[in-house]
């Protein structure tokens, strides 16, 4: 989230689109509710189906899905058409003006730079033009048709309602009526807060959606303003948590990178991360990453990290691919190259795409290490549970262990909210049984490798045994400890250069990311948490709720990264004078001398507004991306590529059907369906009652939401002679499921290009372990595919048959 | 705690005895349901089940996303989705939370014949004392709502109690504190109606015309109130009975035929009585004895040749 | 006078117990019945061990009732059967209430007061017994609907107070009409109560349509 839950009341317009925020997250819903009721909000949902948020909307509208930036282009193509953008922030505070490239172009669906054999692209036109001192060229006046602004224009004039309608099966007078709402926050004082979650994340084309989104809010200039942003509503606790501790293979904490393995040395991986700003005078914040990065190899490695040894650079892995993502890593493990697999906190079989496929991964391996508080699908793979899990033991020779872990409410920690709150807490109960807390297990794995390394060498030792581990409690550190080291202390006395006396004495704790140093006289073991842990003690504990102006801004409950900064980008909420767009709702206002305001700036605090500062200072020219550059692997402008599994073609480029830089396994294609052996589209999605696959272990949930279904529209079981209630078989080319239909009134056939597109809801949740009745699995039926740029798979979006039929034999 | 509640009853089913009247000056409490904000997510049912111990059968998917199925003597709150499609022809997923609405004149209190296992608290609740309840079924008929469901295993009738254990102490009922969306309000009834006052003028400013409270005057209002968008019909909502009120049928059952029928019953009795002292029993004489054996005799001597 | 030699059999043993077994259930019924039916009455049920117990026994003793009046209705429908001269008994009724029973026509077995008795019983115990399945909560509770219940319940209500009635008269009836309870315990009548209450049937008895009624006083 750009802004925080509490601040989604000051919206004027909530838009729901990729997400159903009442059914996943009811406790934030309240906030929305709240919008409504003291801000007069109008909520506007847009999904495949009727969904609990849409039973509270204003205005409901559907869509086929993965469709999103097709509606979405349409929307910015209608807020251009309209001249319904906020103008002064579009000019002031995106890149609209800046010029692109001339070798930068767009095709039958094509980019400019597409290498056909490796599905890649070749990003290097996809920049702006640059003056001799290497900053973007830029045209105010938006008069060369090369200003973002104008190719922006060009690119979304395809998606015209008709088209939008004709795409997303939305009729025109719904699309249409969305976007007069949506176009009714350009109005300085007005915001719309864009609230979603896995429902535009989970595509071939997921970061392209958000993206889409993100473009229309800085269009309408409702980034960094109250009751604006962009609000990923985060589905597990600590998933924010997980990406802030950089837990993805191709990351490290922080959002830096691991290298590559071209990268061979700290200079070469440098060097592609000087983030040189890109127009005079811009702050440019990555700047500073060789400090997160020097800090954080000396947290890792202390003393063996030095100056000498490039700061132990070369102990961390190097990648050989773009990343080692889940699909991929049951590839390998079908494929006989991944032979061992710790699953913690995981529960792949349930979790992750075509559920034959990781069933047989599993089974090849040689050791499965499962570490969960709940009895996981998982863990039990090998076992016959008839058709839900029809296992042949013998045949499988996987050796697995099951170590039963606390979970949160039986250790101290913190978790990390959708909002950015590092939210501290206590333990509240002693894990059951021989339960023992992931910290525990961890530390007795690595102290039992490092010594087998110590015994017996190794291929590669050094990292293991460099790895600094000083904790008072080696065997179980203590979370507090842990969270003092992700925060950061200084090394030695740091010394400020402005006044040349000791700001910071040796051994204290940081407080913040500012001070450190990339001489190796700070560690911090993720430079974005600095500041959660200082010698004011922990901060993360804080549980003051005072509100100062009741705006949804607390600054003393819980702490959140960056810096304590609770909207993101707040700047942008005041116009380039320092005045609030919005007088009734200021975040942050400059009195003259400072940037005042109830959250903390995201900027100097002493930047005068006439310095001309960007107030993304993350990017290196200091506004909003209109245009991506190459950030994104399948273009700079988002394109509307059909789902991998699709009813229909393309008819933008009937030759591009699909997300042309997406990753796609051979195994994996052949075991895509197609329209004609499987007619249907279908959608994964959770419910309320359920929190993933957890919530069937517990006995109330298991009550409020028995058994296995999917959701028809009333047309479409007619057809099919389904009958409520009644046993459905519902397969694609990867499987099937046998389970209740739920024939409801709240899907109905979409017209898309002419023809009527029937959509199949598929909740998850259900398994074969747990107290809730045994089921399928959903993603038995879903394609291993993920989006180009996170290789998040493709939930949302897919094909499948659906029969009439009977009970399944022993279930 | 319902001993320390005893004086605090203002209505107490089969007592012919006026109950306490001290406690007059108490507040009349109640829940207000904003269908209107109400997104279907369970927690009240959840929490209901957490704090009353409710734990009923893990059931099956019946069609709906109504679960369990039905109310039952473990299931004191539902959410009931009804999917409806208006005049504009727009879909509307009501979604409503059904269970006892704690009726002014509750038709179970009227109809049950077990004295004191239906109460009314001076603050409008409306509770079953469990240990007095025979399990004969009545409130079940005398409910205009259809709430009360007797257990196959105690023989048992079990409702909401609106949590008058947290109420009595100064919480608000269980449901009330887990709803996520704040669709469930508690307070002074009073402040209930005000507030929906300001719901409904901002549901019709949506385009609700018909938004309205749900406060049944023919059971003498309820202590549990629903805002619907669709106030002029509320069986629009999964069944809510446009006009309840206690069946005449249990009106006249529960109502005039019982002293008709007991003051009947003495009258025969003292009608015999009196018979008796005035006419005085119908005795055989000894001339009827005469003529009854004469009458034998003779046949006798008939058949003797 | 000395006591009659000779004495009419009124009441086989067969019928005895069977009637005693509806009195008793009926009595108990009536007991648990009123119990539930007037809160006044709700003390009642202690008689059965309290609420619960009365609700449960209930309905079990109907239904032994049921079986038990459909003895005695084998056993006594025909000697119910109305005739004419049980309008021209009616039409004294004055004199019958009066113990005049010199105005009263002659009668036969039963008079029109018993046959009425037997004909209300024969009525209200089935009326009974089926509206009381229906509110039978333990085992019928959900095989109707609840409006239908509520019929039932005041149908049953109803019967039972019609049922008490009669059966207040049939009671009265028995004490007020000296020997007549001794017809019912010992089984027999002398020959005088037959003449005074039942003068057709002594005659028909004394015409030898049924001589095996006779028999020695015990």
């Amino acid at each position: 989230m750009t802004n925080t839950w509490q601040d989604i009341k000051n919206a004027n317009v909530v838009i729901v689109m990729g997400g159903n925020a009442a059914e996943a997250h009811p406790c934030g819903f309240k906030w929305v509710i709240e919008a409504k009721i003291e801000n007069g909000a109008k909520l506007v949902v847009v999904d495949p189906r009727f969904t609990r948020t849409a039973s509270v909307a204003d205005y409901y509208a559907p869509i086929r899905p993965g469709t999103d930036i097709a509606f979405l282009s349409g929307v910015m193509h209608y807020l251009l058409e309209k001249d319904a953008i906020q103008h002064e922030y579009v000019r002031a505070y995106t890149n609209a003006s800046l010029i692109v490239k001339d070798g930068f172009g767009f095709q039958d669906g094509l980019f400019s730079g597409y290498n056909e054999e490796t599905h890649a692209y070749d990003k290097s036109s996809w920049d702006y033009e640059l003056d001799e001192q290497g900053f973007a060229m830029s045209d105010d006046t938006w008069q060369n048709p090369r200003c973002v602004i104008n190719l922006l224009k060009q690119h979304v004039s395809r998606y015209t309602p008709e088209m939008v309608s004709r795409i997303c099966g939305t009729p025109q007078d719904k699309f249409l009526h969305v976007c007069e709402l949506i176009a009714s926050t350009a109005a300085p004082d007005k915001a719309m807060t864009s609230l979603f979650a896995l429902g535009w994340t989970q595509h071939s084309v997921g970061a392209q959606n958000i993206r889409s989104m993100a473009m229309v809010q800085l269009l309408l200039g409702n980034i960094g303003v109250a009751g604006g942003g962009m609000n990923a509503l985060r589905g597990h606790s600590n998933i924010q948590g997980l990406t802030d501790v950089g837990l993805l293979s191709n990351q490290m904490p922080g959002y830096m990178n691991l290298p590559l393995d071209k990268e061979i040395d700290l200079d070469t991986y440098m060097k592609t991360k000087l983030f040189k700003p890109l127009r005079p005078g811009q702050t440019s914040y990555w700047q500073n990453y060789r400090k997160f990065f020097v800090s954080f190899q000396k947290s890792m490695f202390g003393d063996a990290a030095t100056q000498d040894n490039n700061w132990a650079f070369d102990w961390l892995p190097k990648l050989d691919v773009p990343l080692y993502d889940i699909i991929r890593a049951f590839e390998m493990m079908n494929n006989g190259q991944m032979t061992g697999y710790i699953c913690q906190g995981f529960n792949p079989l349930q979790a992750f795409p075509d559920r034959g496929k990781i069933r047989r991964g599993l089974s090849k391996l040689k050791f499965l290490v499962t570490m969960d508080p709940l009895d996981t699908e998982t863990s039990r793979f090998w076992q016959d549970f008839g058709p839900q899990n029809p296992a042949k033991s013998a045949e499988i020779q996987t050796e697995v262990f099951q170590l039963p872990v606390t979970c949160f409410a039986e250790e101290n920690g913190s978790l990390v909210n959708s909002a950015r709150w590092l939210q501290w807490h206590w333990k509240a109960a002693e894990g059951p049984g021989v339960a023992r807390s992931d910290i525990w297990i961890m530390s007795g794995i690595f102290h039992r490798l490092r010594e087998l390394y110590r015994k017996e060498g190794g291929a590669f030792p050094d990292p293991l045994l460099n790895v600094t581990w000083k904790y008072t409690d080696p065997v179980s550190p203590d979370p507090e400890e842990l969270a003092k080291e992700m925060n950061g202390r200084a090394l030695a006395d740091l010394v400020d250069p402005a006044t040349n006396t000791v700001a910071t004495k040796a051994g204290t704790l940081l407080d913040g990311f500012a001070q450190l140093r990339d001489d190796g006289t700070t560690a911090s073991g993720c430079w974005i948490f600095a500041g959660c842990f200082t010698e004011k003690g922990n901060q993360m504990a804080r549980r003051d709720a005072t509100d100062p102006r009741e705006q949804g801004i607390a600054p003393n409950w819980a702490w959140a990264w960056p810096a304590n900064r609770r909207i993101l980008y707040n700047r942008a909420s005041a116009d380039p004078d320092g005045k609030p767009w919005n007088p009734a709702k200021p975040v942050i206002t400059w009195n003259g001398t400072r940037w005042v305001g109830i959250d903390v700036p995201d900027y100097g605090p002493t930047v005068k507004p006439s310095d001309g500062v960007g107030p993304f200072i993350m990017n290196a020219e200091g506004m909003g991306r209109l245009f991506a550059r190459d950030l994104m692997a399948e273009g700079p402008f988002p394109e509307h590529y059909e789902p991998l599994e699709s009813p229909v073609e393309n008819v933008l480029h009937p030759k591009v059907q699909n997300n042309p830089a997406a990753r796609v396994f051979a195994d994996d294609r052949a075991a895509f369906g197609s329209p004609d052996k499987f007619p249907y589209v279908a959608t994964t999605y959770r419910l309320t009652e359920h929190f993933h696959y957890w919530t069937k272990h517990a006995l109330i949930n298991a009550i409020l939401q028995p058994e296995e279904f999917i959701e028809i529209g009333e047309v479409l079981a007619k057809e099919k002679g389904i009958e409520q209630g009644g046993w459905v078989k519902v397969s694609s080319k990867r499987g099937e499921v046998v389970c209740k239909a739920y024939v409801t009134k709240r899907i109905k056939p979409m017209m898309v290009d002419g023809k009527p597109t029937h959509v199949i809801g598929c909740p998850i949740h259900w398994g074969f372990t747990g107290q809730a009745r045994k089921g399928y699995g959903a993603n038995t039926l879903t394609p291993s595919v993920g989006d180009a740029n996170t290789q998040t798979p493709e939930f949302k979006a897919f094909l499948v048959n659906v029969e009439k039929t009977h009970a399944p034999v022993a279930a | 705690m319902f001993d320390l509640q005893s004086q605090d009853y203002v209505r107490r089913s089969a007592s012919t005895m006026t109950p306490p009247m001290a406690r007059s000056h108490e507040e009349q409490v109640a829940k207000l349901i904003d269908v209107s904000r109400c997104i279907g997510c369970k927690a009240c049912q959840a929490a209901c089940m957490e704090w009353n111990d409710l734990r009923p059968e893990i059931g099956h998917f019946e069609g709906s996303y109504q679960n369990p199925d039905d109310l039952g003597p473990s299931v004191w709150t539902l959410m009931k989705f009804a999917e409806y499609e208006n005049e504009q022809g727009n879909l509307e997923w009501l979604i409503r939370k059904d269970g006892c609405m704690h009726c002014e004149d509750p038709g179970c209190l009227k109809a049950c014949p077990s004295p004191g296992a239906i109460v009314q608290y001076a603050n409008g609740i409306v509770d079953f004392i469990s240990d007095k309840c025979i399990g004969c079924g009545y409130c079940v008929k005398g409910c205009p709502f259809d709430i009360p469901r007797i257990s196959k295993q105690d023989h048992k009738s079990y409702k909401c109690t609106l949590c008058s254990d947290r109420v009595s102490v100064g919480l608000e009922p269980a449901c009330v504190k887990a709803c996520p969306t704040g669709a469930i309000m508690f307070g002074s009834k009073a402040d209930m109606k005000q507030w929906a006052g300001e719901r409904i003028e901002d549901l019709k400013s949506r385009g609700f015309e018909n938004a309205g409270l749900y406060d049944p005057a023919a059971v003498g209002g309820t202590h549990v109130m629903y805002v619907l968008h669709h106030a002029d019909k509320p069986s629009l909502y999964s069944g809510l009975p446009d006009k309840p009120e206690i069946s005449p049928v249990v009106r006249g059952w529960k109502g005039i035929i019982k002293p008709l029928a007991l003051i009947g019953i003495a009258l025969a009795a003292l009608g015999g009585f009196f018979h008796w002292i005035t006419e005085g029993p119908n005795e055989v004489t000894d001339e009827d004895e005469a003529e009854g054996e004469r009458v034998l005799r003779e046949s006798e001597t008939e058949k003797t040749p | 006078m000395s006591p009659a030699k000779t004495v009419i059999v009124r009441y086989n043993r067969v019928n005895r117990v069977n009637h005693w077994i509806t009195a008793i259930c009926f009595v108990l019924l009536v007991l648990s019945g009123l119990s539930m039916f007037h809160p006044l009455l709700f003390f009642l049920s202690g008689l059965f061990g309290g609420g619960q117990w009365a609700r449960a026994v209930h309905p079990w003793i109907g239904v032994v009732l049921l079986v038990s009046y459909l003895g005695l209705i084998v056993q006594f429908w025909r000697e119910n059967l109305v005739h004419k001269d049980d309008v021209e008994w009616m039409k004294q009724m004055r004199f019958v209430v009066a113990n005049d029973e010199a105005h009263v026509p002659p009668v036969g077995r039963n008079n029109a007061g018993q046959k009425f008795v037997f004909w209300s019983m024969t009525l209200l115990i089935p009326v009974l017994f089926f509206s009381g399945l229906l509110i039978w909560e333990v085992y019928f509770g959900e095989a109707t609907s609840i409006p239908v219940q509520r019929v039932a319940v005041l149908i049953h209500s109803l019967a039972a107070v019609a049922a008490i009635l009669v059966w207040v008269v049939h009671v009265y009836a028995a004490i007020w009409v000296r020997n007549s309870v001794r017809a019912m315990t010992q089984g027999y009548v002398t020959p005088g109560w037959a003449w005074r209450h039942h003068r057709k049937w002594l005659e028909e008895i004394a015409s030898g349509h049924d001589k095996a009624t006779l028999r020695k006083r015990p």
